[in-house]
This record gives structure tokens, sequence and C-alpha cells, in this order.
């Protein structure tokens, strides 16, 4: 290959868009040639300087505002379930008694997750728009999980989980205190590329279950309960890399809790 | 708290509105990102993207699936081009642009451009110089993360294309942030 090429394939290797034999070639010729090596290194720095968070730019909120429902449609969502709440309540009402006598804990599961879920998702998508706005994001910046855990003390009556998955491509960058469900809750701020991920944690005293995944307004909900926790995630990623995100947090979370 | 009570662009068919929401929505911010870059300004970016929104709501009924982003930014960047042609100053400049450059970087060393690149105001005058034509390609490749596939969607262009366009982007953005790094900078203006 000469450099004439590669000057031009080194901008397709960069951003990873060559088949593997164009790849190849690019690689070799590369090890060769300390000039293309070095054009590599300053685009690749110029790449990483482009992905700054300050470059992109947002919508402005009034233009939000103006195209964004969200509020009206989430309680016009939530208003049927209510209505309609006297008359099954009333048929509920005998069994609900029945059970709470037989087994109390029955009672508990069953109520658990039926009270409040979309609530729940509902609040957590605001909290969510929210922290987007400028300078609502984060209370702490940090990038050190050392940081951003002392931080909680003597903020909320529990000791959150605080972990950094930057290896795993979902950098820590700060945490933020936040109310859900009546709760005082904390927020840990992940990003992946371009895109934040809000991850809330509060206890329970609900069983641990396995996760429950949500799509909403584009975003996607996934909520989970271990060790005594409740955990909600969020964010406008695809689905796939939150479920990655979920799986790598949950492991990294329960290796260091092992007794 | 109604928003927009009867007449809001969302306001007539639920179905459709909550359809609309829930695909369409997400992609404001990328919408405004490649409308500011390209308007490189704050109003007429809000413009670019209240047009786009409403074209985009027209033309709903005739987007069978695929990429919302895609579809959307499409529609933001044709939008830009019709506005942009009642005031037509523009266009001879960015048609010139793929002959009149040839490929050609000799610079200063990395290390200057190191510490330039780092610095977001002068990242933002060198892209506010670039043509039109390099400038959207740069915003949605590395603003945007598009693949070379999607730019080439957005921008109706070949694949190949979209790769040299790219090349010259950044060839002409390295000459930027490294031949004239102490002009002035709009940003502190504003």
């Amino acid at each position: 290959m000469m450099c004439d090429d590669a000057r031009l394939l080194l901008h397709a290797y960069l951003d990873d868009e060559l088949d593997a034999a164009n790849s190849a070639a690019v690689a070799q010729h590369m090890q060769d040639c300390t000039a293309c090596t070095a054009r590599y290194g300053t685009y690749a720095t110029l790449h990483k300087a482009l992905a700054q968070p300050a470059l992109y730019r947002r919508a402005p909120e009034a233009l939000r505002q103006r195209w964004t429902q969200a509020r009206p449609a989430v309680a016009v969502k939530a208003s049927p379930r209510r209505r309609r709440a006297p008359l099954a309540l009333a048929m509920a009402a005998g069994f609900a008694g029945a059970l709470l006598l037989t087994s109390p804990a029955w009672f508990h599961a069953w109520r658990q997750p039926a009270l409040g879920d979309d609530q729940v998702v509902a609040e957590v998508i605001s909290g969510h728009l929210r922290s987007l706005q400028e300078q609502h994001l984060m209370d702490v910046v940090s990038t050190d999980q050392h940081t951003v855990k002392p931080w909680f003390e003597g903020k909320l009556d529990f000791s959150p989980r605080v972990k950094d998955l930057a290896s795993e491509g979902f950098p820590l960058v700060g945490g933020r205190l936040d109310a859900i469900d009546g709760h005082a809750v904390a927020a840990l701020i992940f990003k992946r590329r371009l895109h934040v991920i809000n991850l809330y944690q509060w206890p329970t005293e609900a069983a641990a279950n396995t996760q429950v995944q949500t799509q909403r307004h584009g975003f996607t909900v996934i909520r989970w309960r271990a060790d005594g926790m409740q955990y909600v995630a969020i964010s406008d990623v695809n689905e796939n890399d939150l479920k990655q995100f979920v799986l790598a947090f949950q492991n990294e979370a329960s290796t260091p809790s092992t007794h | 708290m109604p928003i927009d009570a009867p007449d809001g662009p969302l306001g007539h068919d639920p179905a459709k509105s909550a359809r609309f929401e829930s695909l369409v929505l997400p992609y404001l911010d990328a919408a405004y990102n490649l409308a500011h870059w390209l308007a490189r300004d704050d109003a007429d970016a809000q413009d670019v993207v209240q047009e786009a929104m409403l074209r985009a709501l027209r033309y709903f009924d005739s987007f069978h699936g695929g990429d919302a982003r895609v579809w959307l930014l499409a529609i933001v960047r044709n939008t830009f081009y019709t506005l942009r042609a009642k005031a037509p100053q523009d266009a001879l400049h960015a048609a010139l642009d793929d002959d009149a450059h040839p490929l050609i970087d000799e610079g200063p060393s990395p290390e200057t451009l190191t510490l330039l690149a780092v610095d977001v105001g002068a990242l933002q005058t060198a892209l506010e110089h670039l043509p039109p034509p390099l400038r959207e390609v740069i915003v949605l490749r590395e603003l945007e993360e598009c693949s070379y596939k999607e730019i080439a969607a957005i921008t109706e262009q070949k694949i190949g294309t979209v790769m040299s366009r790219l090349a010259r982007a950044r060839e002409r953005l390295k000459t930027e942030l490294t031949c004239r790094p102490k002009e002035v900078r709009r940003h502190d203006v504003r």
C-alpha cells in the first residue's frame, strides 16, 4: 500500500469502517511508515477531542417544551387506572382481606409490584429528563468512586453502592441526590459515549426479583432488586447497551459484597 | 397544566402523536445539534428544527419503520438547505469544494495539535470555518456518532464520497487548528 492510499483509508480505519483485508493492509502499512503512523495519531487525537460533550448542542428547553407532551401523557396513562380503582378495589377487597388473613407475605409480594410501578417509571423518566438540563446533572462531579461514595454520607440514611464501570465502557461521571416514590435516593451518573445513564438506588424491604424492563418515550428503564436495594437504570442508549450496563453493575456489585 | 392545549403540534390524533413522541422526539437533541452546526446560530437552528419537526410530523405516515434518527436528520438537513437556498451566498462556495481542495497535509507536529485540540473554543471556531459539506459529515460522524452508511443515507451520497469528505474535513480541521490558532473566537463574544 502506498501512502497516498493510506492517507484516505486511515480515516476509515480510525472509524472502524474497513473490511478485514483493508484494515490489515492499513495496519501493515503503518508498521512500516512512521509518517502515516504520526498522521493517524493526530487524527485519533482530533477524533477524541471532538467527542467532548461541550461541543454537542442539546435542544433548548423552549423548543423541547413545544414538542413534549411527556407530562400530560403520563397523567393520561395513569388516570384510567385510578378511575377504575374503586370498582377493582371493591372486588379485590374481600379477596385481599382473605389473602391477608391467610398469608401476609403473599399479600405483600402481590401488592409491591402492582402498586405504583407506573408511577415509579414516570418519576424516573422525569428525574432523568431533569438531570439532562443544564446544571442539573450532578451534585458531585468525579470519576472516582472513592470520591462519589463518601459524598453521599450523611445525606442519605443508607450507603449506596458506587462502582466505576469505565473498563466496561460506562465511565462513572458523578452523583446526585434525587427523590423517587417519596424516598430520598442516590443517583449515579454514567456515560455511554455521548449518552447519559442515570442509576437510582434506594433501600427496599421487598425480596430480590428478576429485572423488569420498560420502554417509554424512547427511554429504556430497567428495574431490579438485590441485597435489600431497589435499583432503577434509565437511559436513551439502545436497550442492549443498557442491559449490558446493568449486567456490568450487577457483576461488579456482587463481588465485594460476598462476606 | 396543558401545553399548547387545542392547537399544539401534536394535538390532533392521540395514537399518532404518541407514536411520533416515542419514535421521533428522542432525537430532538440530535436534530438540534445538526441544525446548530449547519446554521451556526441558535435562533436559526431553532427555526430549522421547528420547521423540520413540522415536516416530520406531516410526513410521519410515510415513515415505515427503519432508523428514525437517520430519517429525522435527513429532514433536518434538507430543511436547512431549503431555508438556506432563499439566501444563497453559501451554495457556490459549497459546490466548489470537492475539486478545489486536494488532500494535502503538511502541518506542524502532532504535539501542537494535542494542545490546541483540547480547547473547545478553538475546535468550535475550526468547525464553523469548514464549508457545509465537510462540516455536516464531521458533525454526523464525530458528534452524532453515525456510521458511514448512516451518513450516506442522511446526506444522500455514496459511501465513498462520505469517506473522502470526512478525510478532507479532518485535514482541514487539523490545518485550522494548527495554522490559525490565535483568531478571534466567536464563542467569546456570545
